[in-house]
């Protein structure tokens, strides 16, 4: 057995219960040292649980989990350790100013004053943050403030960095520099376990996503194999104007390998979008407006639990 | 404690070391840090509300009494020396109602900084002892102060025994503060609760609790307000050091365990709840 094959986080059956619900209803999952991992599903779907029991803050209720090879039952300080925590809710110390937040945080690892203040200085830089390091938190915007939680999560060095949600709220901007920052730590070789329910992001920060839906997983691969498995080459998107997408979509059977009719468009599944395209215009159906795109994860979710991912 | 030979699991053992002894000092510090904010108003009320009670009492209403409140051993003694020892309780007693409720409700709902703590090595056991620890390092500000400002009053007997007094207030402050703690950190919504505890708890308490007047003097119905109240014991036991005897009739060691099991119990269950709602 090398070292190197040995998952970071194995779970097997990992179950959490709140009353009768079943929040994460027996999941299995392994991440190997330098993975960039994703939980990528809906709303409820128990991300953030299965982000807490890794984390070591919530007690799994069945199955099994081992973070760095140990059980958080008995070993949560030891896991916590080597963990960095983005919460899907930012908790900086509003009170204190941002080089403060990093340093204070620092201490609970038991890391010394001087240790915490130079590593502070390096990830105010990482985090591009370095003109803001006197400013009250409450001054940063809400980029600038995940980007601080970030920082936070690196102060004790992890293995193992957990976001939960890292962009969710962020603009387009935002989000590309959060990405950037979090590249560059993938590259580092940062392990990375991040939840979202943004198929871009998945797409661009993930090696290997698993999809859940009601605490349970639906598919497992790379973002291309998924897509490879469960969609399509292109999608072909039609907008005929809510009251008639469902009779154009009835027509159009047959024409696609799969059609796909939500309120506001009709999604027709197919390798070849433009010869499909032609094929509309025969049958002499008007579109509204018609754009030809590749599969995404998006359509990935929507075939396997027949609902979209942001409603 | 363990078989395993994984260098990152060893790593991360080694680690945890650290935290998992001190734990409780870094939450301890960390709070301490955010009082700075607030430094200004610990100040003032721990020195300033001592002056203003014993100016207006010493001055102003022990000058109108004519009956004598408590006999020492040396005879009857000033009004002033049976009002200090409680008055430097309630000091305690009224850090313990600011401390264990606002922080505590900012600490799991406003600013959330519990739940970042939890994240890190620190257990929720020792979150609640840092927090405890960081409010005691205030009542002994507090306490002391007091007492000194007493004593320069000249309001205590026996200055030597009386340093005794502030450890006193503070035991008054845990048995009052630590199952405040507890209830505390059980509310999720803030209904103004705290409100309430501070009208309908504190101010009776301070009213009640033969603070300004001998406990016998109200009617035996409404003593037991002070058999409960960690006021009352905490002032006998602080008469009882300052001029050898409070008249109440209970020895010191009744006080005393009275206090002491207050804040034993209210102590278990604050670090329940708090590995209940950090745990969860
Ligand atoms: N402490 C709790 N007590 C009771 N139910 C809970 C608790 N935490 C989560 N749940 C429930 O468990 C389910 C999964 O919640 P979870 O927060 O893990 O979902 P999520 O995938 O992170 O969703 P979101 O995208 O909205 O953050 C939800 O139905 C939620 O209401
Ligand atoms: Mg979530």
């Amino acid at each position: 057995m090398s070292p190197v094959s040995t998952p970071v986080i194995s779970a097997a059956g990992l179950t959490k219960k709140f009353g009768d619900l079943a929040a994460v209803d027996g999941i299995d999952f392994d991440v190997p040292p330098g993975e960039a991992f994703g939980l990528l599903g809906p709303n409820g779907a128990g991300k953030s649980t299965t982000m807490r029991m890794i984390g070591a803050v919530s007690t799994r209720t069945g199955g099994d989990l081992t973070v760095l090879g140990l059980d958080p039952d008995g070993y949560g300080p030891e896991i916590r350790s080597q963990l960095g925590v983005v919460p899907q809710e930012d908790n900086l110390d509003t009170e204190l100013r941002v080089r403060d937040n990093l340093i204070v945080y620092g201490r609970y690892f038991g890391i010394d004053r001087r240790t915490c203040a130079r590593r502070a200085d390096e990830l105010l830089e990482f985090a591009q943050l370095e003109d803001k390091a006197r400013s009250k938190v409450d001054d940063l915007s809400g980029g600038m403030k995940r980007r601080l939680t970030i920082a936070r999560a690196l102060i004790n060095e992890p293995r193992i960095l957990m976001l939960d949600e890292p962009t969710t709220g962020l603009d387009p901007q935002a989000r590309h520099v959060l990405w950037d920052r979090l590249f560059r730590l993938k590259e580092r070789g940062t392990t990375l376990v991040l939840t979202t329910h943004y198929m871009d992001e998945a797409e661009q920060l993930c090696d290997r996503l698993v999809v859940v839906d009601h605490g349970r997983i639906m598919a497992e691969g790379s973002p291309a194999s998924l897509i490879r498995e469960h969609s399509s080459r292109e999608v072909v998107e039609l907008r005929f104007g809510s009251d008639r997408n469902a009779d154009a979509a009835a027509r159009l059977e047959g024409t696609a390998d799969r059609v796909e009719v939500l309120p506001d468009r009709v999604l027709l599944y197919t390798a070849d979008g433009e010869a499909l395209l032609e094929r509309v215009a025969h049958l002499g159906l008007r579109p509204t407006t018609s754009l030809v795109r590749r599969s995404s994860l998006e359509d990935v979710f929507l075939r396997l639990t027949g609902r979209s991912l942001i409603e | 404690m363990t078989t395993t030979t994984e260098p990152m699991s060893l790593a991360a053992i080694d680690a945890a070391q650290r935290p998992r002894r001190f734990g409780a000092l870094y939450v301890a510090e960390h709070q301490i840090r955010q009082m700075r904010a607030y430094a200004w108003t610990i100040v003032v009320a721990g020195v300033g509300s001592p002056l203003v009670y014993l100016v207006g009492i010493g001055l102003g209403l022990a000058t109108y009494l004519d009956q004598q409140v408590s006999d020492g051993p040396a005879g009857s003694v000033s009004y002033v020396w049976f009002v200090a020892p409680a008055l430097l309780a309630t000091a305690a007693v009224s850090v313990a109602t600011e401390e264990f409720t606002y922080t505590v409700m900012a600490g799991f709902k406003w600013r959330r900084i519990f739940l970042g703590m939890n994240a890190s090595p620190v257990s929720p056991e020792q979150i609640c002892s840092g927090v405890v620890l960081a409010v005691l390092a205030r009542m002994v500000f507090t306490t002391l102060a007091y007492y000194l400002i007493i004593l320069a009053f000249g309001a205590v007997g026996h200055p030597w025994a009386g340093f005794l007094m502030p450890l006193v207030g503070m035991l008054a402050g845990t048995a009052f503060g630590l199952p405040l703690l507890a209830y505390s950190a059980s509310i999720t919504e803030d209904k103004g609760q705290f409100a309430v505890v501070q009208r309908f708890v504190f101010t009776p308490l301070f009213l009640f609790s033969g603070t300004f007047y001998p406990l016998a003097t109200l009617p035996v119905w409404l003593q037991w307000i002070g058999w409960i109240s960690p006021l009352w014991h905490a002032s006998e036991v602080g008469r009882t050091l300052s001029y050898g005897s409070s008249g109440s009739g209970w020895p010191t060691w009744a006080h005393l365990a009275v206090l002491v099991a207050m804040s034993a119990a209210g102590w278990l269950m604050a670090r329940r709840t708090f590995v209940g709602r950090l745990r969860g």
